[in-house]
């Protein structure tokens, strides 16, 4: 098994007909995705790589029975793209755009949260802005990340770094270890999806065995993921923290201070990890022999 | 992007919020016609873009003119946080008889913007939130762009005594929120909100930061960029499309990914070097990136080595291969070049640069170590 996506995923590409969206259609078909679709506002009816192309994501819906879509869309059209697929029902939204306005993913997050619980219709999970996206080795893969680095086996791996995952995800394929899903959260300030959120899947997919999280300076996930793993996670879990040697962030007025809470330096991040008995290594090529440990 | 009090002051002016009269000045003449037509006593206040200005004796109360001309000099000549101060506030002194906090920020984790407010204004609020938390109110906007007011209308009731007060105050902020939404703000914080003499509020010192990334809808406030607080470099680099941070050592880092770059910084440090920058070629990188990255990087006389570390993903390889090959045929490199690429189209890049006589590494271990190696000896 694994997490959010399979083989059964049905995935639409929201700037198929641009630069990244056609060269990453064409990745994501090769790896065996399941690319049902391509929404390019007045380019229906067009084909990309054999994929019908849609005005609208409604219409690509009623056509195609997508459940997932992925945005390749500029910054400036992110949102509308997002809130399209929040309206129509897309059940996993994996945004790869980075630049986003905070005030535009505010928005999204509002309309993301109009659950039917509180008298709303939202169905949708969002995964990013400004992420890789997710791959299920061997099933399925939504973004960017290059495949052949990933294998199927049982390590659930959750980070909010691209490039800094593959490097991870590499070094425990050429060690032979397999992974169940990875999953990449995004960089920016506010995101769909976080720490907490993965760690629940992992813990309760029952293939995965053991997780790997990478994070980085600033924010407070790093913390909350401690405190969930004290409370929740039972499979090993083992981190990289990235940033020890970042220059220390700028500050923002007072409220920046008054609104966050503790120290989000890289090695307070490491210690608190640490206490909840997380394996915390130091360079991207320890996380196999750490994996291997704990999971004999 | 953080803007300057006095365009701030212009911020506020412009939604109706009130402010102590005032204007900015260059010298100290410019200062004295305009404190003459405020009447004295009037404050002047360093315009820097740091904070701690009262701390730092950069914000004075002078009650004539003899008085205005020698603080006017003496604040000019300070050093703030390293930079010198090339602009004075002028403002009319407002009488406080008390001071309240009020800023509008994001609350990333709720993924809201968030009011908070406290009737402890001033210098020390971040003590306050500290010892007395109880004493900070917080009020979610709940992804609303305009103030409720109804519900607003029980903080201002904690917040304030006097009902007039509290719908003066509602009034304001109101006001604040507009502006915070229409101007792409990450935050807008009065401190202190004042009561005056005559028992009015109004804004004593307000602070704006702009979202980077809602410059592109906001043209007007982008051209106020004060570029003295921006490393040259900084500058030219983010015009480029690169993220580039100047550092202390020696080994010059070209990565892709602001995580992977931190991570390369790291590793540099876990070897035993030290890193001269951070510089993020960001992601779907041209060619031209990488030449760019190149020339930024090479002009700091302090680099023994060039680490380029690559992990493919929507970065294409082979684009990093053909930006290497460009740049070596256009700049003559004067340091030893240690490339590492590893992911999307790698085959083809290694080839093209094995062709040009290239080395490369696969592993990131292996060519920090070289690097590191190449650096320290």
């Amino acid at each position: 098994m694994s997490i959010l996506i399979d083989q059964n995923t049905r995935v639409i590409v929201q700037g198929i007909t641009g630069r990244d969206g056609s060269f990453h259609t064409k990745q994501m078909l090769e790896y065996g995705t399941k690319v049902v679709g391509g929404v390019t506002p007045g380019k229906g009816g067009q084909q990309l790589e054999g994929v019908p192309v849609f005005n609208s994501v409604k219409e690509a819906r009623a056509a195609t029975r997508c459940n997932a879509a992925v945005i390749y869309v500029p910054a400036k059209f992110a949102k509308d793209a997002i809130l399209e697929d929040i309206q129509n029902g897309i059940e996993l939204i994996v945004c790869i755009t980075e630049g986003i306005p905070v005030l535009d993913m505010v928005e999204v997050k509002k309309a993301l949260d109009a659950r039917p619980a509180v008298g709303g219709s939202s169905q949708s999970r969002l995964i990013g802005p400004n992420c890789p996206g997710l791959i299920s080795p061997g099933k399925c893969k939504i973004g960017i990340m290059p495949g052949h680095i990933h294998k199927p086996g049982n390590i659930g791996v959750v980070s909010r770094s691209g490039t800094l995952t593959y490097e991870v995800v590499y070094n425990l394929t050429i060690h032979h270890i397999g992974q169940s899903s990875c999953v990449g959260l995004g960089g920016d300030p506010i995101i769909g999806t976080r720490f907490v959120d993965v760690l629940k899947m992992f813990q309760d997919d029952p293939d995965t065995k053991a997780i790997v999280m990478v994070g980085e300076i600033g924010g407070g996930d790093e913390q909350m993921a401690a405190d969930f793993i004290k409370s929740y996670v039972k499979k090993p879990v083992a981190a990289f923290i990235a940033g020890r040697t970042a220059p220390a962030g700028k500050r923002m007025g007072h409220a920046g201070a008054i609104i966050s809470s503790g120290d989000s330096t890289a090695q307070a991040k490491m210690q608190i990890l640490k206490d909840a008995g997380v394996d915390v290594i130091d360079f991207p090529d320890e996380i196999p022999q750490a994996m291997a440990k704990r999971l004999l | 992007m953080k803007i300057h009090e006095y365009q701030a002051r212009d911020l506020l002016a412009q939604y109706g919020i009130p402010i102590a009269e005032g204007g900015v000045a260059q010298s100290p003449q410019e200062a004295l016609s305009l404190a003459k037509k405020l009447g004295f006593p009037v404050v002047l206040k360093a315009q820097v873009l740091v904070g701690g200005r009262g701390k730092a004796g950069g914000v004075k109360v002078v009650a004539d003119e003899a008085d205005l001309v020698n603080q006017f000099n003496r604040i000019k000549n300070l050093t703030m946080g390293g930079y010198t101060v090339e602009r004075l506030l002028v403002a009319r002194a407002i009488d406080i008889r008390k001071e309240y906090y009020v800023a509008l920020t994001v609350d990333n984790i709720k993924g809201d913007v968030v009011i908070i407010a406290s009737g402890e204004g001033g210098v020390d609020i971040e003590e306050t939130a500290k010892t007395n938390p109880e004493k900070i109110l917080k009020f979610y906007m709940h992804g609303e762009k305009i103030l409720d007011e109804r519900r607003w209308a029980l903080v201002a009731a904690q917040l304030f005594a006097d009902t007039r007060l509290q719908m003066s105050a509602t009034v304001m902020i109101g006001k604040l929120v507009k502006l915070f939404f229409e101007k792409d703000c990450t935050l807008a914080e009065i401190n202190p909100f004042v009561v005056n003499g005559e028992g009015n509020l109004m804004a004593a010192d307000v602070k704006v930061i702009i979202d980077d990334n809602g410059l592109f809808r906001q043209p007007e406030l982008s051209q106020r960029r004060d570029l003295k607080y921006d490393d040259p470099d900084e500058l030219e680099a983010k015009d480029k499309g690169l993220s580039f941070v100047k550092l202390e050592g020696n080994v010059g880092c070209i990565v892709n990914g602001a995580g992977l770059a931190m991570g390369t910084m790291d590793a540099v440090n876990l070897m035993g070097g030290t890193p001269a920058n951070f510089l993020d070629v960001g992601g779907s990188s041209n060619p031209e990136k990488v030449l760019n990255a190149l020339k930024i990087i090479l002009r700091n006389p302090s680099i023994k080595v060039v680490l380029i570390n690559i992990f493919g993903g929507i970065t294409r390889c082979d684009d990093i291969a053909s930006g290497i090959l460009t740049a070596l045929a256009q700049i003559k490199m004067t340091v030893p070049l240690v490339i590492r690429l590893t992911g999307t189209n790698e085959a083809v890049a290694k080839e093209m640069l094995n062709k040009a006589g290239l080395t490369t590494f696969s592993s990131m271990r292996q060519a920090v170590v070289e690097a590191v190696k190449l650096a320290n000896k």
